[in-house]
């Protein structure tokens, strides 16, 4: 597509990507089709053509965000569906990311959303905190869906409520550390420790690190606060950068330590999309930093690519258990995984079901189903429908934030790390009782 | 930039009264009146074409559109109506003056009847939607428009869309059984119906390819076929376009009809590749994408004449698919051709004539010169079993010198196409883009008995104007030349 930017303007890097992102649209509309919201909503304004039309206009005019265009911009899952299907290769992420750092400079929205997005900001990443917060809530966990009205407010409080978990999960095994190999040592990663799951479900990371040391890998779990992708979403882009900026720090320092990492594994693909972006996002970070982020990104994989890679295989007789794979967009889109999960769920010994529609979004995506909750709604109840259809009653998935959009309700939603680790030696999954 | 004709200034001086009156009869959230929110809805998949329309209208029922289109009626305003908004011609270009009515939300499926095989959808089902609801059942739905994933039923119909399957299948015309539509004055009429011919004239096959100017359609009953019991596509690669376009033109004279066959040049193949990782053989020049259907015996007998066919022109590689993974990967590349052509040069006019099978060595070479003359890069990516060329024109839209030149270069393609007894448009319709070309293939009194059917549908030209015919000296979209 043509652009209008100034050679001021383009002076600007991140305008030069945004521009070169722009010209490599061609405006075919293909796009449009596997969009979440545009399948729902049914307006050229909700699909990626129609959001990329928006923000370049905004761009290019260099005007400060309105409603009109925050509103099209806030509905956007950032699944990425929109970047599988286009034949162009736009980089609808880094346009998107663009996007919406510049809503939050230049945009002020009004007080409770101000507040919520602080809250979950501030919350969702910083585990002792979120703790905190969700045993406050759990009592009031029930009230939920008595909270009235229609508006907005309304909810998202119901959402924000409806999150508690009923049990909050007691603190496991998982926790920043060195988990030394069983047996021979063959390889040694470092394991995201992903912020809000280590409180949501501290058994997911524990199952990973239980079977990677099982199959000869050394773990080792850093400190460091949240990777960033979290709030990199929201457009929060100083936090987000410092949060990223510190996990790189931590992980770089173990690069060059014992033996160095074969890998950065994560569990959480939400975090993983943004992890393996880092050398983009700090590509024009003073050089130390930069190259550290490449070398962070380079090394950044899924744990079912890393399971992939040293040819995991099951110890125990296949259990005659059929699942639905839940492809959660962050490995389907964001890191184009789409094989590795599957394959290695059928090889452990299950039985492996593909729902229709697999490529649209559940509605979790991050935050998103507290900040939309109306739209998260209706493409949850697609997404269990989908998964129903397959006559399959248990989900596995590799991202927290779907297993609790889709969990519940006759469906039992598993992290495909905890079924993996069942077959090869661990034990079984509580939630398959 | 067109030209397009004036906007009324009196519909502009009562825009907000206009549209105060137009919001009751829509949803809420099914009018867009903003002018940012506008902007996205200034263009389709001619991007080179641009302008905010006055509004845009959602509706999401037959009843709702024929409401709008009364008031649009006795108000005189005009009316552009878009589906998916993917056309290649700038059928859904907007006018100033004009509502958009966008059938996007008009996206179920309304009924199926196998034993019929047929399927009732509404005008903003996706083409691949159609057959995505059948497949399970055995079924599929045949035009399949390079497009098929986005575009939409009711843009199908209003464009007579075609696809590369269409060799064995036919186009749009041949697939569609009946129509639901709404007149100008706010009429639902239907045409057709559950069964092959209805008594009177052929108003199906009049609609069919309208281009939005005689009705807006808002219900297809559309025929499905038994799926084929397997399919089977071979890779031919050659060492110059013109001689594909000659094995091309030897298959079809030797009688076999491949369900298609599909031509892509080098400076295709490499785009494509980049986007499908579909094995398209690098080191041609062009190549040609052949699938036959049936069973495996069938198949193999098909595959092994076409073989000996192609051995005839010097292949640099003959490669048939082993896995319908291998085959869904060809078929990705080449319908997301256009789009992955992006990757060498954002800005491309898409041409789309059809020629005589047999000029096709001809064609392709005159093209190259051309190409060459104008010093703009040309990928050719067409059906070729029937003819129907795609060259793309590449140019740089930032530049208006090469704009411009692409345009004249396109022109120059389509009236080749007419010289050696072809004509303007294979299946993207002529809309905006090929508007000023139709002298080159029809009289005045052609074109004259032409507009008297649009005039009889919409006396005031009010659906879709200023597309399909040359715009008239008073630069009005030719109603004048028919008042009389
Ligand atoms: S599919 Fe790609 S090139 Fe086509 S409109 Fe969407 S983003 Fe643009
Ligand atoms: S990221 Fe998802 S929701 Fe956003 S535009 Fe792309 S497909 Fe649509």
């Amino acid at each position: 597509m043509q652009t209008n930017f100034t050679e001021a303007q383009l002076a600007d890097p991140d305008i030069a990507v945004a521009n070169q992102v722009l010209r490599s649209c061609v405006h075919c509309g293909f796009c449009t089709a596997t969009c979440p919201t545009f399948v729902l909503l049914g307006d050229e304004l909700d699909s990626p053509r129609g959001r990329i039309y928006l923000i370049k206009d905004m761009l290019e005019n260099d005007r400060p965000a309105t409603a009109e265009v925050v509103r099209h911009v806030d509905r956007c899952l950032s699944c990425l569906s929109c970047m599988t299907t286009c034949p162009s290769g736009v980089n609808y992420m880094h346009l998107v990311d663009h996007a919406r750092v510049h809503v939050e400079r230049t945009y002020r929205r009004p007080w409770h959303d101000r507040l919520l997005r602080a809250v979950l900001a501030g919350v969702l990443t910083r585990p002792t905190r979120l703790r905190l917060a969700l045993m406050a809530a759990a009592p009031f966990r029930r009230l939920a869906g008595h909270i009235p009205g229609r508006g907005v407010l309304a909810a998202r409080l119901r959402a924000l409520l409806g999150l508690a978990p009923a049990h909050l999960p007691a603190r496991g095994a998982g926790g920043p550390g060195t988990y030394p190999a069983s047996g021979a040592r063959r390889g040694r990663v470092a394991l995201l420790g992903g912020c809000a799951q280590s409180v949501l479900d501290p058994g997911i990371n524990a199952a990973a690190i239980r079977l990677l040391t099982r199959l000869g890998i050394e773990v080792v779990v850093g400190r460091a606060p949240c990777c960033g992708a979290l709030t990199h979403h929201m457009g929060r882009h100083d936090q987000a950068m410092a949060d990223a900026a510190a996990t790189i720090a931590a992980w770089d320092a173990e690069i060059g330590r014992d033996g160095g990492l074969d890998a950065i594994v994560m569990t959480t693909s939400g975090c993983g999309t943004t992890v393996k972006d880092y050398g983009f996002l700090f590509r024009n970070a003073e050089p130390a930093l930069a190259a550290a982020a490449a070398r962070v990104s380079a090394l950044a994989l899924d744990i079912s690519e890393y399971l992939t890679r040293i040819d995991y295989a099951p110890s125990r007789p296949a259990p005659g258990v059929t699942l639905a794979y839940h492809a959660a967009c962050s490995l389907q889109h964001g890191q184009k995984i789409t094989v590795e999960p599957k394959a290695l769920l059928s090889r452990a010994g299950f039985t492996v079901k593909e729902p229709a529609e697999g490529h649209l979004c559940c509605g979790s995506a991050g935050t998103y189903n507290l900040m939309q909750p109306e739209i998260a709604a209706r493409l949850k109840a697609r997404k269990r429908a989908a998964i129903l259809a397959t006559g399959a009653s248990v989900i596995a998935a590799g991202n927290i934030g779907c297993l609790t959009q889709l969990g519940g309700d006759g469906l039992v939603a598993v992290h495909s790390i905890e079924l993996l680790d069942w077959m090869a030696g661990g034990p079984k999954p509580a939630a398959l009782g | 930039m067109i030209r397009q004709p004036q906007p009324k200034q009196e519909i502009l001086a009562r825009r907000t009264a206009l549209l105060a009156e137009l919001a009751p009869m829509l949803p809420p959230d099914g009018l867009i009146t903003e002018e940012l929110r506008l902007r996205p809805y200034e263009t389709d998949g001619l991007s080179a074409y641009r302008q905010p329309p006055l509004a845009v209208a959602l509706p999401e029922t037959t009843e709702q559109v024929a409401a709008i289109l009364r008031f649009c009626h006795r108000n005189a305003i005009r009316v552009v109506p878009r589906g998916a908004g993917t056309s290649l011609s700038g059928g859904a270009l907007p006018m100033a003056d004009a509502l958009v009515i966008g059938l996007m939300r008009m996206n179920r499926i309304l009924s199926i009847d196998y034993a019929d095989r047929l399927a009732v959808v509404q005008a903003g089902v996706t083409n691949i939607g159609i057959t995505n609801a059948v497949a399970a059942q055995g079924f599929f739905y045949a035009p399949d428009p390079s497009s098929q994933l986005a575009c939409m039923i009711g843009g199908n119909v209003n464009m007579n869309s075609g696809g590369a399957h269409c060799l064995k299948y036919g186009v749009t015309a041949n697939n569609l059984l009946g129509l639901k539509i709404v007149t100008i004055e706010g009429d639902i009429l239907e045409i057709g119906g559950a069964h092959l011919d209805a008594a009177g004239y052929d108003w199906l096959g009049l609609l069919t390819g309208s281009e939005g100017q005689l009705a807006i359609v808002t219900e297809v009953t559309v025929r499905i076929l038994r799926s084929p019991e397997g399919a089977r596509a071979m890779l031919a690669a050659f060492k110059a376009n013109a001689v594909a376009g000659a094995c091309v033109d030897a298959i079809i004279a030797s009688g076999i009809i491949p369900v298609a066959l599909e031509f892509m040049d080098r400076p295709a193949i490499h785009a494509c590749e980049a986007f499908a990782h579909a094995g398209y053989p690098l080191d041609a020049e062009a190549m040609l994408i052949i699938e036959v259907e049936g069973s495996v015996a069938e198949q193999d007998a098909l595959l092994d004449r076409i073989r000996a066919i192609c051995e005839r022109f010097d292949p640099i590689s003959l490669k048939v698919s082993n896995s319908v993974a291998e085959s869904q990967a060809i078929w990705k590349g080449r319908k997301g051709a256009f789009g992955a052509v992006g990757r060498i040069s954002p800005d491309y006019l898409c041409m789309d004539g059809t020629i005589p099978t047999s000029r096709l060595p001809e064609v392709l070479e005159r093209i190259g010169a051309m190409s060459a003359r104008y010093g703009l890069q040309v990928a050719n990516i067409f059906h070729a079993g029937d003819g129907n060329l795609h060259p793309l024109i590449m140019f740089d839209a930032n530049d208006p010198a090469s704009f411009h030149k692409a345009e004249t270069f396109g022109a120059d393609i389509l009236k080749l196409c007419v010289e050696v007894g072809g004509c303007l448009t294979g299946e993207h319709g002529v809309g905006v883009e090929k508007r000023d070309l139709m002298g080159v293939q029809f009289s005045e009194t052609d074109l004259d008995q032409q507009r008297r059917i649009k005039s009889a549908f919409d006396s005031r030209w009010l659906l879709n104007p200023a597309k399909v015919f040359p715009l008239g000296p008073l630069a009005d979209a030719g109603e004048a030349a028919v008042a009389a």
